[in-house]
């Protein structure tokens, strides 16, 4: 039998071959994905926009100038045009994707948690316990999100702090249905079922082999509701019950232009366009997590 | 902490006995109530493993055996009967279940579903001891010297993934895996199966040798019947939950006493070109555990069944070469015309070895 | 000495290559097949995985993705030039000249159609023929393949059906429009013992009534030796040893023949005897060396095995070894290359 070590040196080296690990494989074939690149790109620069939109803004977005509304896109000092109180559009729109992308990425963020926590916790348990969690879950999923959101953001009031709560409690939901799912099957491989017979407790069998596998696929997911998030908190500023003026917020944007749709149809709808832009970057982001993450075997 | 598990009874304790086991899975009911049953997976099954043998367990799909192999492993708890591990009743205060799990491990089908594939190879060894109480870093040497022991070198698959290797080597590690914590008895189940035929006689051999070095005790469940007779010294026949037969290898193959282990035996294809097969030893397929036949569970395909085989289920009892074997055919008195002391006995068919 | 068959065969594959191109490295999975498949004979394909056995057998329908793959070579099945079937042709040729039969049925039967459906279909696309009649025929495929109560299990789905009697099903469905070669891809792995032997001996058994041409391919020899008239065994995407069943068992010359039949477990090891293995690993096809692909795990390679492929050495009647040390009509191969 052909002896695996080198034959020559009686000493074997000491260098361990290592190889690339899961998450380095990852890496590489998300930077070979172009278009997963390019909206990594996108995503990015409006967090530079989000962290330092106040200072690289032009002007003042709270700057009214009466006698400058409405005016068109390309207009003299003003490279987007001025909204319906002669504020500059392109500062407002700077300035706006703090807000929105905060009012967009939080939730999900606080969502994931929770979720996850619910989930991984019902998924690993099963029996009854994964009944009564996740058959409560589903009451709450049975709610269009819309609704459930301005429900909820209408029984705890206006303003930023609950429409988080509010969208938060949305995104609960789907997050710990996927996580159970996730890890209802990842409990049936043979690997766990392995460390069960090793004699380890069930902490530590979802620390060390479920979580790693596990929160892979429930982060790609929640990454894609990140651009549902954004629509949803712009739709309840636009209601009214998020963001209250002049604080500036594409989705209130959106709606204090509304008017401004006859006059000025290119000036409504950048707002909008902005919103547009956003969601599918962060789409065409989970998209590319998601295979860059499928390594077949 | 001492990881070295020490014998407590004697060598003629056998290393596991199993009596009584039951395993049933209850069906789902539709909203009528209607399709309520249960799946009699296990349905009364005894047996001892003695200490340093390799006990070969066979049967085709709904016999048991893989149900059986995760009630030894308690994997899933029994509803009822009991395990007895060198003398020590499995769960009980002399011997808690995480003692035990320390003495028994098992090693699974699929090479690759075993592994965790966010873990390397060592980490993945490393952890049951660790669990135990090792700290990581003789965990991690303990890891390294079974991967030199299993013939892969360490230096090469300590530190890789499982989608890197082949699966003969990811067996391997599995194998390095249930000797992480010094167990005395492995449960191999279809061990070698998915592997190519070059890969399991590597693997075979592997497992011989471990044997001799470290007095391992085998339970070796296959439906690749020369393989099993290869490495057995018992071998155990299951059909429907229930032991059939049961007895020294050789003699088992050459002498099957269970009109269902010869219809088995029958059914390997010959390497004789001139001697083919010509008419199937059984007709259909195996039956399902969910509402097994009265009395004998085999007698609806048995050639020899009479009144008797559907009305009361044999127990297993001594046949003519040693083997036991639960056959109304081989009791002596029975109400069938083939029992020892009726006329017109049947002899147990040679088998072409 | 007669070193090819005079008549002309049925199945005729020469100079086959097939390499994929969807990856990173190109992998040669078929380098250089010849096989000649006389009319009503049966023919197995045995080999390891990464043998190449099922890609060659799928290429005989062209069942691979036209774009990722290159084939080059021949393919004669009766009067086609299967590598140079349109579209059309193709799927007028498959189900009516040749057909397959798979591992796994519930993988390859439509879940959502009943049996009975799924032939009725498939008589349908390829004959003109009235319902009533497709119903009948089906009826007695059904019958033929010994499924019991006929009639009730047209109606059945496959995963209400146990695993022998997809298998049956399957077969039916194979030979509903009566094609004159069955490709059969490891029917029987997945089955139990006692199921296996009986769907090996309703092939043996329809090939004979039907006069097909089979390639069965398998990694199990007792099942090829149960159906198999000639036996041809592949390794790394050629074919390096090829003859009658009775030969190949007998007398295999190949180094790797002889290998693969010494490392089985049976009844003649006394307990505790190691098993011969073969050391290493298969090649990768991403790179396969220069010479023969079994040197470097070969015990009786010479330096020439390395540098040159072996070309094929007519040993008798039909038998065919590709091995630089294989001569003819000698007793041994150990005769080493001056």
């Amino acid at each position: 039998m052909t002896s695996l070590n080198a034959a020559a040196s009686p000493v074997l080296p000491l260098v361990y071959e290592r190889s690339a690990g899961y998450w380095e494989t990852v890496g590489r074939r998300f930077l070979r994905d172009k278009v997963a690149v390019g909206a990594a790109l996108v995503v990015l620069l409006l967090m530079v926009l989000a962290v330092f939109g106040p200072w690289l803004a032009p002007m003042d977005p709270y700057q009214s100038a009466m006698l400058k509304r409405l005016k068109p896109i390309g207009f003299e000092g003003h490279p987007l045009g001025t909204d319906e109180l002669g504020r500059d559009m392109l500062t407002r729109l700077m300035v706006g994707a703090k807000l929105s992308l905060f009012m967009g990425i939080t939730p999900v963020v606080c969502a994931f948690f929770i979720g996850s926590l619910i989930g991984i916790t019902a998924g690993y348990t099963g029996g009854w316990v994964n009944s009564v969690m996740m058959r409560t879950i589903d009451v709450f999923y049975a709610f269009p999100s819309v609704l459930l959101a301005i429900a909820l953001s209408g029984a705890l009031g206006a303003g930023i702090t609950n429409s988080l709560i509010s969208l938060t409690i949305v995104f609960i939901p789907p997050l710990a249905r996927v996580a159970e799912s996730v890890t209802t099957q990842i409990r049936e491989r043979d690997f766990v079922e392995a460390a069960r017979a090793s004699g380890a407790s069930a902490f530590t069998i979802v620390r060390v082999h479920v979580l790693g596998n596990v929160l892979g696929p429930i982060f790609v997911y929640a990454t894609s509701l990140i651009a549902v998030s954004m629509i949803l908190a712009s739709g309840l500023s636009f209601l009214g019950l998020g963001v209250k003026p002049p604080e500036p917020e594409w989705g209130l944007m959106l709606n204090t232009l509304r008017t401004a749709i006859y006059t000025q149809p290119w000036i409504a709808a950048l707002p909008g366009a902005m919103i547009f832009m956003t969601s599918i970057a962060f789409n065409l982001l989970a998209d590319g997590l998601r295979s860059a993450m499928e390594i077949k075997q | 902490m001492t990881m070295a598990n020490d014998e407590v009874g004697g060598s003629s304790q056998p290393m596991l006995s199993v009596r009584g086991l039951v395993k049933h899975f209850p069906l789902k009911k539709d909203l009528l109530g209607r399709g309520a049953g249960v799946v009699r997976a296990v349905d009364g099954v005894s047996f001892d493993v003695f200490k340093g043998e390799t006990l070969g367990v066979v049967g085709e799909s709904g016999c048991g055996k893989s149900t059986t192999a995760r009630l030894l492993m308690q994997l899933i708890n029994h509803d009822q009967g009991e395990l007895v591990f060198d003398g020590q009743t499995v769960g009980s205060k002399s011997l808690p279940l995480k003692d035990y799990r320390r003495q028994a491990q098992m090693v699974f089908q699929d090479s690759y579903a075993s592994l965790n594939p966010r873990l390397t190879m060592e980490d993945s060894i490393a952890f049951a001891p660790m669990v135990h109480g090792l700290p990581e870093r003789e965990a991690i040497e303990r890891a390294r010297d079974l991967l030199e022991r299993v013939g892969l070198a360490p230096q090469r698959f300590a530190e890789r993934y499982p989608h890197e290797l082949s699966g003969g080597q990811r067996q391997r590690v599995n194998i390095a895996r249930a000797l992480a914590l010094q167990s005395r008895l492995i449960i191999l189940d279809e061990a070698v199966s998915a592997l190519d035929k070059s890969v399991e006689a590597q693997v075979l051999n592997l497992l011989l040798d471990l044997k001799e070095a470290f007095g391992l005790t085998y339970i070796f469940i296959s439906h690749d019947l020369n393989v099993v007779r290869y490495m057995s010294d018992r071998v155990m026949v299951m059909y429907l939950g229930q032991v059939v037969e049961v007895g020294d290898s050789e003699i088992l193959f050459k002498h099957a006493a269970h009109p269902y282990t010869q219809a088995l035996l029958s059914s390997i294809p010959t390497l004789d070109p001139d001697r083919r097969t010509e008419t199937p030893p059984l007709a259909g397929d195996p039956p399902n555990p969910i509402n097994p036949p009265s009395g004998c569970r085999f007698h609806t395909r048995c050639a020899h069944a009479q009144a008797i085989c559907s009305e009361k289920m044999p127990v297993l009892a001594p046949a003519q070469h040693g083997q036991q074997v639960a056959c109304w055919m081989h009791v002596a008195g029975a109400a069938h015309t083939g029992a020892p002391s009726g006329q017109g006995a049947v002899k147990p068919l040679e088998v072409a070895a | 000495m007669k070193t090819e068959t005079s008549t002309p065969a049925f199945v005729d594959i020469r100079q086959l290559h097939v390499t994929f191109t969807g990856g990173k490295k190109p992998v040669q999975a078929v380098s250089g097949v010849d096989l000649r498949v006389q009319r009503g004979e049966v023919v197995a394909l045995i080999g390891e995985s990464g043998s190449g056995k099922s890609v060659t057998l799928r290429t005989l329908l062209r069942l691979h993705a036209e774009k990722k793959t290159q084939i080059t070579g021949q393919i004669r099945v009766g009067d086609h030039d299967v590598l140079k079937l349109s579209s059309d042709q193709l799927n007028r040729f498959r189900g009516r000249v040749a057909s397959m039969i798979f591992q796994e049925p519930l993988l390859a039967l439509d879940p959502v159609y009943s049996l009975g459906q799924q032939i009725i279909e498939t008589i349908s696309r390829h004959e003109k023929v009235s319902e009533d009649e497709a119903k009948q025929r089906a009826l007695a495929l059904f019958e033929r393949v010994r499924i019991p109560s006929p009639e009730r299990r047209l109606q059945a789905y496959p995963h209400e059906m146990s695993g022998g009697m997809r298998q049956r099903a399957m077969i039916a469905l194979a030979l509903a429009c009566r094609p004159q070669l069955l490709l059969a891809d490891e029917p029987t792995t997945a089955l139990d013992a006692t199921v296996q032997i009986q769907i090996l001996l309703l092939l043996r058994e329809l090939q004979k009534e039907m006069g097909l041409s089979v390639i069965f391919v398998t990694h199990d020899i007792g099942a090829a030796v149960e159906v198999a008239d000639r036996i041809a065994v592949m390794y790394a995407g050629r074919i390096v040893e090829e003859g009658p069943a009775r030969t190949l068992i007998r007398e295999p010359r190949h180094p790797y023949t002889r290998a693969l039949l010494q490392s089985r477990a049976d009844g003649a090891l006394a307990k505790g005897q190691r098993l011969e293995t073969i050391a290493g690993a298969p090649p990768d096809l991403t790179n396969l060396p220069q010479g023969c692909a079994f040197a470097s795990r070969c015990k009786l390679a010479v330096p020439e095995c390395s540098a040159t492929r072996p070309e094929v050495t007519w040993l008798a009647e039909g038998h065919s070894v590709r091995c630089l040390l294989a001569q003819p009509h000698s007793q041994s191969n150990f005769q080493q290359v001056a």
